[in-house]
């Protein structure tokens, strides 16, 4: 609170203000006109294109793309209506996200661990490398890492689509390693005094400490996780195996020809939303710090 | 030659008699613990970068065995005007996406900072930022639909009229620009926000008190003091912005007529549609190389690694 300017310019103030919740509104309107669309009747979109609120508000497209409607459904009949069976898609993130989150923390925090508090030889040299990668551009990578993944007969498998992201991103590691080295070594170097072995200490000791990096960089990933797109699109398109964002992608360019199904589709971006809306509002201060930690190192 | 754990935290020296077998086992466990990931590093980051290089200067379609064909790719690539005007194109988008997202995210950092340091503030300007590009790309791609969207109802009632902001060749580009920028916006504000943090603040007292406008403030203290965070946001909004797929991919697919053809969904067609591995990967190595003299030439320009607080 800069309290000089802001008490001297109250009209300063109101006008910045205004200029605030006016740019919140532009960040939030595109999503309420999804969340409007997806709550309105599919025969009601040709009228009701610059309406607020929905109109012959409904919950069928949720249950239509979700699998859930009555197949005896005449609404069902109706033309223009995508097929997509987008709770397999749902369940299909959820798996390809645990996939990932799991064994990277586990991973990111053993190495993190080695990087802030033992000592052996090469570790600068090593820690060096991991971060260079963060400069190795996606688009280098995507093609030798397809042919990798086709070579071991991965396509279309949860395996090929965590694979990359599962042993270790170089953010994760660098994050765990400032926090960890954030904090004084000296329960460790107490129970190590004690008899205790590096196992133990990690487990025992530098687990329990830092749950709370652990939860930040958890909440982070699955974020990050489970809004890919690229990757999960370059592996796995079959039905079977395809992320929520694939399957959105397909949703939409089957409807190529004639008007895409807009009320199925913006039911789909609706329910890819809320698990992120979620996170955000029980977890949102931590969210917000750590993402500005992130880029702010 | 085992280096001592001494300052390093755990205190080998606790342990003298067995000092020599404790070292070397400290080192061992070190290495088991780093072992999952330098898997992780070699597997999906060094190898394929090498092997990116190597398939660049090869004839490859994925079926028959690759062939040497040495500079041929590359030669390819210097005759291939679809190559070049998709750089250009790239090199557009990365202009008409790049500076709006910095004024706005400078700009709205500035009001959060003297308007309202609510979390709640923040953490609304981040949700565009938290939601999936595929995601995004349907709400714009929706809210701009020329026939049934809301943008184009609004912008009806002030007589405009309907505009195919996607399917338009003059305007489809700065439109996926715009998107990016709605999405990034809140993310670098909140960049920009945590650098003002930073500045101390008996600085804008010192200059209060010389008489300095807010406006004189800004250009003379803010700006200069928050050039490490500039660069930062700089150099890592380049690269992303340079590798643009995604909203292009869901929305105009390269179209209309090549007009958002970058140099991602390029290489892309050429692996994926073409079967085209060899020049594929020879573009997206010169991608690369590029990539870096642009990010080495701003680090340079903006001095990133100094500040001017010490």
């Amino acid at each position: 609170m800069n309290t000089a300017e802001t008490s001297s310019n109250p009209w300063g103030h109101r006008i910045g203000m205004a200029v605030l919740i006016i740019l919140a509104i532009v960040s939030l309107l595109p999503i309420w006109i999804a969340v409007k669309t997806a709550f309105t009747d599919t025969g009601a979109i040709y009228t009701s294109a610059s309406s607020l609120l929905p109109k012959d508000a409904t919950l069928f497209n949720f249950q239509r793309v979700l699998g859930l409607a009555n197949p005896a459904d005449p609404r069902l009949a109706k033309s223009g209506l995508g097929k997509i069976d987008f709770l397999r898609a749902l369940l299909n993130s959820v798996i390809f996200t645990a996939m990932v989150v799991i064994p990277q923390i586990l991973f990111s925090s053993m190495a993190a661990f080695a990087f802030a508090r033992l000592k052996f030889p090469g570790r600068n040299f090593i820690f060096f490398l991991f971060i260079t990668a963060t400069m190795i551009p996606g688009a280098v990578l995507f093609i030798p890492n397809f042919i990798l993944m086709k070579e071991l007969g991965w396509l279309n498998t949860f395996q090929g689509m965590a694979a990359p992201y599962a042993l270790m991103t170089p953010f994760s590691i660098f994050f765990l390693r400032q926090m960890f080295l954030g904090t004084p070594a000296e329960l460790e170097e107490a129970a190590y005094i004690d008899g205790a072995g590096i196992m133990t200490i990690f487990f025992k000791i530098m687990l329990p400490l830092h749950t709370g990096s652990l939860a930040t960089l958890t909440i982070l990933t699955s974020i990050a996780m489970w809004n890919e797109f690229f990757w999960p699109f370059l592996i796995g398109r079959n039905p079977a195996v395809q992320v929520m964002a694939v399957a959105i992608n397909s949703f939409r360019t089957q409807s190529a020809a004639g008007t895409p199904d807009w009320t199925g589709l913006m039911a789909c971006t609706v329910l890819g939303i809320i698990p992120v809306a979620l996170l955000l509002i029980f977890f949102g201060r931590k969210v917000v710090e750590s993402i500005q930690f992130s880029g702010g190192k | 030659m085992a280096i001592p754990l001494s300052e390093a935290t755990l205190p080998v020296r606790a342990a003298a008699g067995s000092r020599r077998w404790q070292i070397d086992k400290t080192a061992l466990t070190a290495y088991a613990f780093i072992a999952p990931a330098v898997f992780g590093f070699l597997i999906f980051y060094l190898v394929p970068t090498f092997r990116a290089i190597y398939i660049s200067f090869t004839d490859w379609n994925l079926m028959r065995v690759p062939k040497m064909v040495g500079l041929a790719n590359y030669d390819r690539l210097l005759h291939d005007k679809n190559f070049w005007s998709s750089m250009w194109i790239t090199l557009l988008y990365v202009l008409y996406n790049i500076p709006p997202q910095l004024v706005f995210g400078i700009v709205l950092a500035v009001l959060l900072q003297r308007i309202s340091k609510s979390v709640t503030f923040r953490s609304l300007f981040l949700v565009p930022y938290l939601l999936s590009n595929v995601i995004v790309a349907m709400l714009w791609f929706w809210t701009l639909d020329p026939i049934l969207g809301f943008g184009n109802a609004v912008l009806g009632w002030f007589g405009v009229p309907r505009i195919a902001f996607f399917n338009d060749q003059n305007l489809a580009l700065v439109t996926i620009a715009a998107v990016n920028t709605w999405r990034h916006t809140g993310f670098t504000a909140l960049l920009f926000y945590t650098g003002l943090q930073n500045i101390p603040h008996d600085v804008y007292e010192a200059a209060r008190i010389e008489g300095a406008s807010p406006m004189r403030q800004f250009w003379s203290i803010t700006l200069p003091l928050l050039r490490p965070t500039i660069a930062f946001v700089l150099v890592t909004s380049v690269i992303g912005s340079f590798q643009i797929f995604d909203t292009i991919a869901v929305t105009t697919m390269g179209g209309p007529a090549n007009a958002t053809q970058t140099i991602v969904w390029y290489v892309y067609q050429n692996a994926f549609s073409s079967s085209r591995m060899g020049y594929a990967s020879a573009m997206s190595v010169v991608l690369f190389l590029f990539l870096i003299v642009i990010s080495l030439i701003q680090m340079r320009v903006l001095r990133a690694g100094e500040s001017d607080l010490k």
